[in-house]
C-alpha cells in the first residue's frame, strides 16, 4: 500500500534554559546536522517534595475540553499521576430514540452525534441501511457520496486544527480554518439548505441532488483551500512554541494503539497504516489514488502531521471525484425503499401505493443485522443495525470512534504536565456528541 | 525530526494476498464464511454453536463459559490476528422470549478479516460473560457502556461501574426493551430526584482519597459516606 511518510526537519535554536533558569523541559534539542531530536518520555523534572498530591477537576465546562468532559486528575507536583475520566453529560439515548423510528427518520439523528462529522454519519447510515435493505445505490449517488465524505473530513479537521491551535496558544490559524470551513458550509447549503444539520443522504439516495453549479464552486474550493492549507503549514508546523508543546507527549506505541482500539488519526500516527477507505473499503474507495499518512512516534505532534496530510489527500480524492461524476439519476428506482416521483404518484396505482406504503408503515427490511464502518474523521465510525423484518430497527448501535479513543487518555496523560494535559486531550479529537449519545 | 531508523509502518493487511473491493450486492444468507470460523471449529468444536453468514458477514455463536479462551485465542494464533476489538454490544429482542445476544465486532488487521462473536444469554439466568479487558484493552469503556446499558456483568472487568449513567441511576437499564422510551418516573419525580441530589457528592471515595479530600468534607456527608452511600456525579 502506498504510504506518506511526513518529515519535517526543523532548525530550531535554543538557550536551553527557561525563563527561571532551569533547564528547558520541551526537546528543543537537535543533533550534529540539526535535526530536531525526538523525546521518548518526558523527564521527571518536579523533585519529589515528598508533598500531598492535590486533586484537580476540570470541567464538565471548560473551554479546553471541548465539550461537557470532566477530567479528575491527581497531581504530585505538577505531574499527573492519575486520570480520571468521566463522561455522559450529554447522555440522550439516541440508541433508544432508533428503536422507535423508521430506517429514514434516524437519518436526522445521525447529524446530531458527531455534529462536525454530519454529512459522513449520514452516509455511514444510510450504506448500512442499504445493505440492511439489500438494495443497490446508482454510480452518480456513489460519487456524490464520496465527495460529502471528503468535505466533511476536511470541515471536521478544520475544526480540530482551529480550537487545538488555540489551545495551545496559536489564534491566527483558527481564523483561517473557520473561515475555510464556512466555504464548505456555504456548499452544504446550497446543497440542501441546512449548514450543521445537513441529513444529505436517504435509504436508497439523496435528499436532493446538487444544483447547478456546484460541481463548480467545489472546484474552486479545491483549488482555493490547499493555499490556505499551506500558509497554515507554514505558520504552524516549525514554530517553535508548537513543536515545543506538541512532540512527545501523549506518546502511544503502535501495539498500544491497536489493543486500546484506536482507530483514525490517532492509530495512524502511532504508525499504523489502517484505513477503512483502504482495507475495508466502500463507496468503491478503491478506484480512487490517495495516500494513507503514518506518523513514526506517535505523539500529539505526529496526530497533527497526520491530520494536515489527511486534508491534501482528501482534495486529492475531491478532485478525482469531480473528474468522474457522472450523470444520471442519484436515487435508486427501487420504490419499495425510495419514493417515486410526486407526479406519478397521482397518476400510477402502483406508485400510489408505494407512496402510502412508504408514508405510513416505512419501507421493512428483511431479518437480518449488518455493521457498516465508514473512515470518519476521528476513525472507524460504525453503524450496527439488527432488523426484525419490522419498520423499525430492533436494535442500532452507533460504535463511537472518539469514545473509545478518549478511554485511552489516563494511559496517554499520566506522566505528562497539567499543561500537556489540555494538548493531548485536543489531540483525541472529541466530539462529546458522539461519545455521549 | 529525526526518523527511528528501523521505523517501518505497520500495514494492515500485509498479511493478505487479496487486495480489499467494495463490496457488491452480499446475499442475504450464506456465502463463503470467514476462513475464521472453520478455524475456530476445528480449534474449539463444540464450544461453537453456530456460524452464520448475512449480508457477507460472518457471526460465531459461540458458548460463553468459554469466551475469554477463544478470544485470547482469536488475539494471538499467528493466523488469526484479530488485534483490534471494534465494537462490543448487547441486542434485546422486541420478542421477549428470545435469548439477549452480546456482540463483539473484531478485526484482523493483517488478515483484513472482520468477525462478530456472539454469546447468547437466556432470559431469566444472571446476565453475566466473561470480560475480554485481559485481551483487548479497548474493552474497557465498551463493556462497561454495556453493562450501563443492559446490565449485562463482564466477569473479570477491572472497573465495571455505569460511565454514560451517573453511579446512582436507579431506575434500571435503559437500552432494555422494558425500559420504556421517556424513563421509569415522572419528569416531576425526575425534577425531585435531581433537586434533592447532594451538590456536594460530585467524587467517588476512590477520588476522595486523593489528597485526604475525605477528612475535608462535612461531619454530615463524611457519615453518610461511611456508612456505604455512594457518591459520584
Amino acid at each position: 500500500m502506498a504510504t506518506t511518510k511526513r518529515t519535517v526537519d526543523v532548525q530550531l535554536s535554543t538557550s536551553g534554559v527557561d525563563a527561571q533558569g532551569r533547564p528547558q523541559r520541551t526537546p528543543l534539542v537537535t543533533d550534529q546536522s540539526g535535526n530536531l531530536l525526538t523525546m521518548e518520555a518526558p523527564p521527571a523534572i518536579e523533585p519529589d517534595l515528598q508533598a500531598d498530591h492535590m486533586l484537580i477537576n476540570i470541567g464538565p465546562q471548560h473551554p479546553a475540553t471541548h465539550g461537557v468532559l470532566r477530567l479528575v486528575l491527581e497531581l504530585d507536583g505538577e505531574t499527573v499521576v492519575r486520570c480520571i475520566p468521566h463522561v455522559g453529560y450529554l447522555h440522550c439515548g439516541f440508541e433508544k430514540i432508533g428503536e422507535y423510528r423508521q430506517y429514514n427518520q434516524i437519518i436526522p439523528w445521525t447529524d446530531r452525534e458527531d455534529y462536525l462529522n454530519s454529512p459522513g454519519n449520514n452516509v455511514a447510515f444510510a450504506l448500512g441501511a442499504e445493505r440492511l435493505f439489500g438494495i443497490a445505490i446508482t454510480e452518480r449517488c456513489t460519487v456524490l457520496r464520496v465527495m460529502t465524505c471528503e468535505l466533511s473530513r476536511i470541515m471536521s479537521h478544520l475544526v480540530w486544527l482551529g480550537t487545538t491551535c488555540i489551545d495551545i496558544g496559536a489564534f491566527t490559524p483558527f481564523l483561517w480554518a473557520f473561515y475555510q470551513r464556512e466555504a464548505i458550509y456555504k456548499l452544504l447549503e446550497d446543497w440542501v439548505g441546512a449548514r450543521l444539520t445537513v441529513t444529505t443522504t436517504r435509504v436508497g439516495g439523496m435528499a436532493a441532488d446538487v444544483p447547478d453549479g456546484w460541481v463548480d464552486q467545489l472546484r474552486h474550493f479545491t483549488k482555493t483551500f490547499p493555499k490556505t492549507l499551506a500558509e497554515i503549514d507554514k505558520v504552524v508546523t516549525r514554530n517553535g512554541i508548537w513543536v515545543g508543546r506538541t512532540i512527545g507527549l501523549g506518546v502511544m506505541s503502535a501495539d498500544e494503539a491497536v489493543n486500546y482500539g484506536l482507530t483514525g488519526p490517532m492509530l495512524r500516527a502511532s504508525g499504523v497504516a489502517y484505513d477503512v477507505r483502504k482495507d475495508f473499503p466502500y463507496l468503491d474507495y478503491e478506484t480512487y489514488d490517495f495516500d494513507v499518512p503514518v506518523g513514526t512516534n506517535g505523539d500529539v505532534y505526529d496526530r497533527y502531521l497526520v491530520r494536515m496530510e489527511e486534508m491534501r489527500q482528501s482534495i486529492r480524492i475531491l478532485e478525482q471525484a469531480i473528474a468522474r461524476f457522472p450523470d444520471g439519476p442519484v436515487n435508486t428506482d427501487d420504490h419499495r425503499v425510495v419514493l417515486p416521483p410526486k407526479s406519478k404518484a397521482t397518476s400510477d396505482m402502483e406508485s400510489m401505493i408505494h407512496h402510502f406504503k412508504q408514508v405510513m408503515e416505512g419501507p421493512r427490511p428483511p431479518i437480518g443485522e449488518c455493521y457498516v464502518a465508514v473512515e470518519s474523521p476521528k476513525g472507524e465510525k460504525g453503524y450496527y443495525m439488527v432488523s426484525d423484518g419490522t419498520s423499525k430497527p430492533v436494535r442500532w448501535r452507533i460504535r463511537p470512534p472518539s469514545f473509545v479513543n478518549l478511554s485511552a487518555i489516563p494511559k496517554m496523560v499520566e506522566g505528562h504536565l497539567l499543561s500537556d494535559v489540555i494538548a493531548i486531550n485536543a489531540s483525541i479529537d472529541i466530539v462529546m456528541g458522539e461519545i455521549d449519545r | 525530526m529525526t526518523q527511528r531508523a528501523s521505523f517501518t509502518p505497520v500495514v494492515a493487511g500485509s498479511a493478505s494476498s487479496e487486495s480489499p473491493a467494495t463490496p457488491k450486492a452480499p446475499a442475504r444468507r450464506g456465502g463463503p464464511p470467514n476462513p475464521s470460523a472453520d478455524a475456530l471449529r476445528q480449534r474449539f468444536g463444540a464450544a461453537v454453536r453456530r456460524v452464520d453468514v448475512v449480508w457477507g458477514e460472518t457471526t460465531v455463536i459461540v458458548d460463553g463459559a468459554r469466551l475469554g479462551e477463544i478470544a485470547a485465542w482469536l488475539h494471538d494464533d499467528p493466523a488469526q490476528r484479530y488485534d483490534l476489538l471494534a465494537d462490543v454490544t448487547a441486542v434485546e429482542f422486541r420478542d421477549s422470549e428470545l435469548p439477549l445476544e452480546v456482540v463483539w465486532h473484531i478485526r484482523s488487521l493483517p488478515f483484513r478479516r472482520f468477525l462478530r462473536l456472539k454469546v447468547l444469554l437466556e432470559k431469566g439466568r444472571p446476565l453475566e460473560v466473561p470480560s475480554v479487558w485481559a485481551t483487548w484493552k479497548s474493552a474497557d469503556w465498551l463493556e462497561r457502556e454495556c453493562y450501563d446499558m443492559f446490565g449485562i456483568r463482564f466477569a473479570g472487568h477491572p472497573d465495571l461501574r455505569r460511565i454514560l449513567m451517573w453511579e446512582q441511576y436507579k431506575e434500571g437499564y435503559p437500552l432494555r426493551k422494558d425500559f420504556p422510551l421517556r424513563g421509569r418516573f415522572s419528569r416531576s419525580e425526575q425534577l425531585r430526584q435531581a433537586l434533592a441530589a447532594n451538590p456536594e457528592a460530585r467524587y467517588s471515595m476512590d477520588e476522595l482519597s486523593i489528597a485526604q479530600a475525605f477528612e475535608d468534607l462535612p461531619d454530615d456527608m463524611r457519615q453518610r459516606l461511611s456508612t456505604g452511600e455512594k457518591t459520584g456525579e
